[in-house]
């Protein structure tokens, strides 16, 4: 053999994509000079959920933690945003990211509880969980009690002076949030954490066997994504400028619409939950007026692609296409074959690249 | 009821889990009431022949023929209801039943036939002292008792045995190999999987060894010599 | 007295929850599935045995004569079109699968009946009651659904333990592999095992609708009260389930005399304290 066996990552098509990415995301940046007030609060709707699609996909797509209480993070994050700027002055765009820290440190307890659980017992769990700090916040009369309260002027004044300058803030906050939520998906799932997260995901004593730390890597994972997710609800409940327990953990906003975009799009791909996003979106946009017929469709959809494409729109196109957008497999690229008779054809070109 | 007394027949068999193909072009054929043998290495396909005629691999329709019907394809309860029945390896006991209900259960297709639990418990008379123990408490050799007492539950016309050695001790072995003999003296068919060769060549009318999916050797123990048999077992 | 009387309607409600979970501990027994429309479809019981009694004009406790049969085969055709193929090492698919559901059952019961709060008219039955020494006082209602429930949950334990239907069920439970050597047909067993379950849940949605107000928003509720019902009892053990319902039933309770915000955050935090002190429940026999 000339030359060694070459393990690579990308592709033609994922650099491409890398490329288009960037070009993207510099239109996203300067969108508030372009767009108007409505087209920027959308792409913040968007980034949210696919900020959280993201996260959630690698709770569950990768390590196999099948939450169904992110909403209580959510809520979470939202109501220690308005606690921080309203008893505390923080300034708002800080707070997005304290609340944050607030989630994850409530994920620590309830870790030591949920933990205990399995399967689809866990998830319900986390569900419970999630319900109990509805319930808790819905007494809490200082941030309005059951029916929850608005983010006071001076509030939303000190976020920004003009309304102008407070929705380009609130955009670049999300456009921000979900780049970095992305951006470090990757990272993790590019390194050996990520190998160790298909591992768990796919057999958790296989798993350990070779010597990952199951519970370390499942906790650190659930405390990252609730940090992260909270932050995102603090977002989300600071463009709405109001919050409500009923609004805040909000199961089928915040898990049920979640968990339809990453199943849809492609559990356990990264690709998976921005197709699905896109989708989700459009979905909206075309059938919204149709009131709750539009959920049940959504909900038969959501059914009919976790049985007939289990591995949603994105595993599909990987597996028909051999589309990769991002580079995260390892692929093994084949030396070129070079036979002593020159009669004999290489029984393999150059550029064969079996998928690992 | 086929006149040349073929009771099982597989033409071309080929089995896949997943991508990775088992059995290659499989042909055989047995008898009614012969004891056949089946030797080989592990994984051989030996298992996953059984597998196939029993319906938990599936074949192709026309790969397989029992009395003269393609049973090919067939999930496994449609095949036990015709009167196969098989003896897993590894004995699978259900372990949240009782060993009297573990062979009740073996009697779930309602097969007509001489086989009820007193019969089972006439061949096996210290299966029904333990009748209402969890059966996965007793000795390994009991459970295989209750394991081929199960098995028979279902009135098989064709039985079969995957790895019944296994894990027990030699006069156990014997003992097991005895009763199958005395089981299937009134008419039922025998296919045994066997790791252990001199027990598949001394209870077996006719042996076939498999070697990587393919048969490789049949015949009838007194002609097959050590050295013949060595070869095809490991391909040297 | 008071609090007497409160931990004795504690105890009766555990026997509705007790019911509620049954249904979702039989199928978790035989198939390792979680429903999580399962809250939803005791609402829908509900719902249909409120079109019944308007319809016919009858008792909500006789609507059950056609309720029963009605969700026993919408489970077996839920289990045979959707959910067996769901079932497989990947919990995943059937907790995707019945979250659709919920969505699509929530939605489809707002459409066809909006949100208004309904009610089943149950006439007397729901004031009637017993007085007891001590100058307390017992409903009748209440003691018919534990009753009910005790009912339920013997049958079941008999039907697990002697008969053969019950043994298949727990053989397929143990190992499906093998279970399908024994002739087992499993797609038509868990279709069974779907059918019995949602039998269940009709007449535990028929109790709900006769004594509290129900819409089509309060089927996850139901189903967590389920759920803390099996783990507080400990999974697999069906007697258990009723020592988790009626210790959920009486924490609940005694949280609603505190405050009646807090009936329902009193089971949650019952639960929680449970979950972390004892994981296993009281009586658990499944793994």
């Amino acid at each position: 053999m000339n030359e060694a066996v070459q393990i690579e990552r990308s592709t033609r098509i994922s650099r491409l994509f890398a490329a288009f990415g960037l070009l993207l995301l510099l239109f996203l940046i300067i969108a508030p000079f372009y767009l108007g007030r409505s087209e920027l609060y959308l792409l913040v709707e968007i980034f949210s959920y696919l900020a959280l699609a993201s996260l959630w996909n690698l709770l569950a797509g990768y390590t196999g933690l099948a939450s169904v209480g992110q909403q209580g993070f959510v809520g979470l994050g939202g109501y220690s945003l308005f606690a921080l700027t309203i008893f505390f002055r923080m300034p708002p765009i800080v707070a997005v990211l304290a609340a944050g820290i607030v989630a994850a440190l409530l994920a620590v307890p309830t870790t030591w509880v949920i933990f205990r659980l399995k399967g689809a017992y866990f998830a319900i769990g986390t569900w419970v969980v999630a319900e109990v700090y509805r319930l808790v916040f819905a007494q809490v009369s200082a941030l309005g009690a059951g029916s929850g309260t608005s983010l006071p002027t001076q509030v939303v004044q000190s976020i920004a002076p003009t309304r102008a300058a407070r929705d380009n803030l609130i955009y670049w906050t999300g456009l921000g949030l979900v780049v970095a939520v992305l951006a470090v998906s990757y990272l993790i799932l590019r390194s050996r954490w990520g190998l160790a997260l298909t591992a768990i995901r796919d057999s958790e004593s296989a798993a350990e066997s070779v010597g990952v730390d199951n519970y370390r890597t499942k906790f650190l994972i659930y405390f990252l994504t609730a940090g992260a997710t909270g932050s995102v609800g603090a977002l989300i409940s600071m463009q709405k400028l109001r919050i409500s327990p009923e609004a805040a953990f909000s199961v089928n906003d915040w898990t049920a619409f979640v968990v339809f975009i990453v199943v849809i799009g492609g559990i356990g791909r990264m690709e998976g939950p921005l197709i699905g996003t896109i989708v989700f979106f459009l979905l909206r946009g075309f059938l919204a007026d149709l009131g709750p017929w539009y959920l049940m469709l959504l909900g038969a959809f959501a059914i009919f692609i976790t049985l007939t494409m289990p591995k949603g729109i994105a595993g599909w196109l990987a597996e028909r296409f051999d589309l990769d957008l991002f580079p995260l497999r390892r692929r093994v690229r084949l030396p070129k074959l070079k036979s002593k008779d020159s009669t004999h054809s290489a029984l393999v070109d150059d550029s064969t690249v079996l998928p690992t | 009821m086929q006149s040349n007394g073929t009771l099982l027949e597989a033409r071309g068999l080929t089995a896949f889990y997943g991508d990775f193909q088992a059995l290659f072009d499989i042909d055989f054929r047995i008898k009614r009431n012969e004891t056949v043998a089946i030797i080989g290495s592990n994984g051989a396909g030996k298992s996953t022949l059984l597998k196939s005629i029993i319906g938990l691999v599936r074949a192709k329709a026309e790969a397989i023929y029992f009395d003269g019907k393609a049973i090919g394809g067939n999930p496994a309860y449609r095949i036990i209801a015709q009167g196969i029945s098989m003896v897993p390896e590894g004995r699978r006991l259900f372990p949240s039943l009782s060993v009297e209900e573990n062979l009740s259960i073996g009697a779930y297709s309602k097969r007509q036939g001489p086989w009820n639990l007193e019969a089972v418990y006439a061949v096996f008379p210290m299966l029904k002292e333990k009748h209402n123990v969890a059966a996965t408490a007793l000795s390994g050799g009991q459970q295989q008792m209750v394991a081929i007492g199960r098995a028979l539950m279902a009135n098989p016309r064709l039985l079969l045995c995957d790895e019944i050695s296994l894990g027990l001790a030699p006069v156990i072995i014997k003992e097991i190999y005895a009763q199958l003999e005395r089981i299937t003296a009134n008419g039922t068919t025998l296919i045994v999987v066997e790791q252990d060769i001199k027990q598949a060549m001394a209870v077996s009318d006719r042996v076939y060894c498999v070697r990587e999916g393919r048969v490789v050797l049949e015949g009838r123990p007194p002609d097959l010599g050590r050295e013949e048999i060595t070869k095809a077992y490991f391909g040297m | 007295m008071d609090l007497v009387a409160t931990v004795l309607d504690g105890i009766l409600l555990g026997g509705l929850y007790a019911l509620f979970a049954s249904g979702l501990s039989l199928i978790f027994g035989v198939m390792r599935l979680v429903n999580t429309a399962h809250g939803d479809l005791i609402v829908l019981s509900a719902f249909i045995a409120l079109v019944v009694t308007d319809r016919l004009g009858v008792h909500p406790l006789v609507s059950l004569v056609l309720v029963v049969p009605l969700m026993a085969l919408l489970g077996y055709g839920l289990q045979r079109g959707i959910f067996n193929r769901t079932l497989g090492s990947d919990i995943l698919p059937s907790v995707l699968v019945s979250f659709g559901l919920t969505v699509l059952l929530q939605n489809a019961l707002l459409q066809i009946f909006s949100a208004d709060s309904r009610r089943l008219q149950a006439g007397n039955l729901e004031t009637l009651h017993i007085d007891l020494p001590g100058g307390m006082a017992v409903g009748v209602l209440p003691c018919l659904m534990f009753i009910v429930a005790l009912i339920v949950i013997g049958g079941l334990q008999l039907l697990l333990y002697h008969t053969e239907l019950g043994r298949a069920f727990r053989s397929v439970s143990d190992d499906q592999e093998t279970a399908q050597l024994m002739g087992i047909n499993n797609a038509h067993l868990f279709g069974l095992a779907m059918a019995l379950s949602l039998a269940i849940v009709s007449v535990a949605g028929v109790f709900l609708g006769i004594r509290t107000n129900f819409d089509p928003s309060i089927g996850p509720t139901r189903l967590i009260f389920a759920f803390e019902a099996i783990i507080i009892g400990g999974l697999g053990d069906l007697w258990g389930t009723l020592v988790g319902g009626v210790i959920l039933g009486v924490a609940q309770t005694l949280g609603a005399r505190i405050n009646p915000g807090y009936q329902i955050l009193a089971g949650h935090l019952v639960f929680l304290a449970i979950l972390t002190l004892r994981p296993q429940g009281f009586f658990a026999k499944l793994r």
